[in-house]
């Protein structure tokens, strides 16, 4: 963008820019490092002067101590599970009710859509303690329905969906098919979904994510060992007397460790749907 | 195409028994097509939330048995409101909400604007490595910060005690190392976590932003001689008006509901640091699952329910009319 003019003044600046992004990404990355390298030693290193700064030897060491400790593969199981299915759930009916705002005239539609739209607003933590009663009440404590079916069709899931549909299809498209034959539910299932694949895709990470890192709901939901997420059985760890912390940090590894990885893949295609709401408001 | 397709806005077409059926069902399909959202949130939002307006006048605990209500009025509701426990938290939350809150958007709007700036290959690269924090699970990050924080040789601890030897910095950095988990500190411990979690996600808010902004309104200002600071303060932050009131909105209404950094951090408040950290939801939390006292708990959610919508309108009043207007 800049010209030839100031250009001493303006290299300067873009030195200082620099700067400031590599001592940010710097401080940003920091935690994630540590995270992996203390997953490497023992408690008396990670505490030890000088702390480690590097990979150490005994990753198997605590990956015996956190299976041992906790069933830690079932709880990754759950984990994948509850996600899995919230994710599945969805995309199915986000984009269905998506596609009946995007694409139909009905009567109070603005009304629902508000509706809809308000939901986002509610302090979600807020509705804890009613809701685990619910749960309670209907028999559901300690089964994964009880964290996904809520979850099926999220007022943020339908808007983004909403948003997609009203810019990639054209309402002729629908006319045609509809000429053809289709019924209104085939018109969703055969021309609508496979043209909303990329944001198909985009809602399934920002729910699979979401899911994933789940915690206060499922820390009272879920109470039986085998119940429990990772997240849930990594915080029993932590409130053991001598905290195994070498361990909890493999176990914290290897949580986060598949989102860095979907992360390093479809990162533009996350901050992308994440931000699409806030762009267009 | 305004009315539904039944009644004949068409008056010439003459309706075929198969037209007939295909206009009944485009009529009912979209109301079936929504409905799933509605059935879920009537189920699991609405009704839970009504129902937890009943409880909070309520007495009861899970022993007593399903239905064993008993009506005490008004009793949970001054008992939270006199309860210096309850007070506390509600201070550190306001505390936390504007400590862990102001630093996100002091440090990502000017760092959206430098990466805006001084990057375009790399951008996406680095705007994806401060966004990382963002969508990395909250118990993972309070675990994580939970070692950085330690005492004795914790590596927050270690990078102070090495910056006091910096000229100037040094002066404003403490000589002893900090015990952050104690009443008095804990607070600064997760304001900074919070900001680590936040700042990457406001920039790329931000960010979105300022690439909305049209390029000749830079070039003209360089024609006119404005320096890259003084774009910066005249045409980057006032156009950033919207999007602020949006991102700071979010802010609120996230840092008002605080909960699983400082539920981690203090140990599920079995850390001696409890009071002076703990928030208002995770004072609610303990209040229903640990004292099993779920109408208080239900008292404690509506009271910050209506907290919440209070400050969310004053933010509307103050910011968002400036915001939209303009």
């Amino acid at each position: 963008m800049g010209g030839k003019r100031g250009s001493l003044g303006s290299f300067l600046l873009r030195l200082g820019g620099y700067a400031i992004l590599v001592l940010g990404g710097v401080l940003t990355i920091a935690p994630f490092y540590f995270m992996f390298v203390f997953a490497t030693h023992q408690r008396s290193e990670i505490f030890g002067f000088p702390p480690p700064l590097w990979f150490g030897e005994h990753f198997m060491t605590n990956y015996q101590i956190l299976v041992n400790k906790i069933p830690f593969w079932r709880a990754y199981w759950n984990n994948f599970y509850l996600a899995f299915m919230t994710t599945i759930t969805s995309l199915f009916f986000c984009s269905l009710a998506g596609f009946g705002f995007a694409m139909y005239q009905f009567r109070w539609r603005e009304q629902l859509f508000a509706v809809v739209m308000a939901t986002l607003l509610v302090p979600a933590i807020l509705n804890l303690i009613p809701f685990y009663l619910l749960i309670f009440q209907i028999g559901w404590i300690n089964t994964p329905k009880a964290l996904w079916v809520p979850a099926m069709a999220g007022a943020l899931g339908i808007f983004m969906m909403r948003q997609y549909i009203i810019s990639a299809i054209p309402k002729e498209l629908i006319d045609a098919a509809r000429i053809d034959g289709c019924s209104e539910f085939q018109i969703y299932w055969r021309i609508v979904l496979p043209l909303i694949r990329p944001a198909l895709g985009t809602l399934g990470l920002i729910t699979f994510i979401g899911s994933w890192n789940r915690f206060a709901d499922v820390n009272v939901i879920m109470r039986t060992q085998e119940t429990k997420t990772i997240p849930v059985v990594l915080r029993t760890l932590q409130g053991a007397t001598d905290v195994e912390w070498g361990a909890i940090m493999a176990g914290t590894a290897l949580m986060v460790a598949p989102l860095l990885l979907v992360f390093a893949i479809a990162a533009r295609q996350l901050m992308e749907g994440l931000t699409s709401g806030a762009v267009k408001n | 195409m305004r009315k539904p397709a039944s009644t004949t806005s068409s008056g010439d077409d003459s309706l075929t028994l198969a037209m007939r059926w295909s206009s009944f069902q485009r009529r009912y399909a979209p109301y079936i097509f929504v409905s799933p959202f509605f059935i879920l949130f009537l189920i699991f939002g609405l009704y839970p939330t009504l129902f937890s307006l009943y409880m909070s006048f309520q007495a009861w605990t899970p022993s007593d048995g399903w239905g064993r209500w008993k009506y005490v009025g008004l009793e949970n509701y001054t008992f939270t409101l006199t309860d210096p426990m309850f007070l506390r938290s509600m201070w550190n939350t306001i505390w936390l909400g504007v400590f862990s809150g102001v630093p996100q958007h002091l440090i990502a709007i000017p760092l959206a604007f430098v990466i805006h700036m001084v990057l375009s290959r790399f951008k996406t690269f680095v705007t994806a490595v401060y966004f990382l924090p963002y969508i990395t699970s909250t118990v993972a990050v309070a675990l994580i910060f939970n070692t950085l924080f330690a005492t004795q040789n914790g590596i927050i601890n270690l990078v102070i005690a090495h910056l006091n030897n910096w000229p100037l910095l040094g002066a404003l950095l403490p000589d002893e190392k900090i015990n952050w988990f104690t009443s008095a500190n804990i607070k600064y411990a997760i304001a900074l976590m919070v900001v680590w979690q936040f700042t990457g996600w406001n920039t790329l808010l931000y960010l979105s932003a300022i690439q909305a902004i049209p390029k000749d309104l830079y070039e003209a200002a360089s024609v006119d001689g404005a320096s890259r600071i003084q774009q910066f303060r005249y045409i980057t932050l006032p156009l950033l008006r919207p999007m602020m009131f949006f991102a700071v909105s979010l802010t609120i209404i996230g840092n008002m509901q605080l909960f699983e950094q400082p539920f981690i951090l203090l140990n599920g408040g079995a850390s001696g640091a409890t009071p002076g950290g703990q928030t208002a939801t995770m004072y609610m939390y303990r209040t229903a699952f640990e004292w099993l006292e779920m109408g208080t708990a239900a008292s404690i959610a509506w009271i910050l329910f209506i907290f919440i919508g209070i400050l969310t309108y004053l933010n509307n009043l103050i910011f968002g009319r400036s915001a939209r207007g303009e």
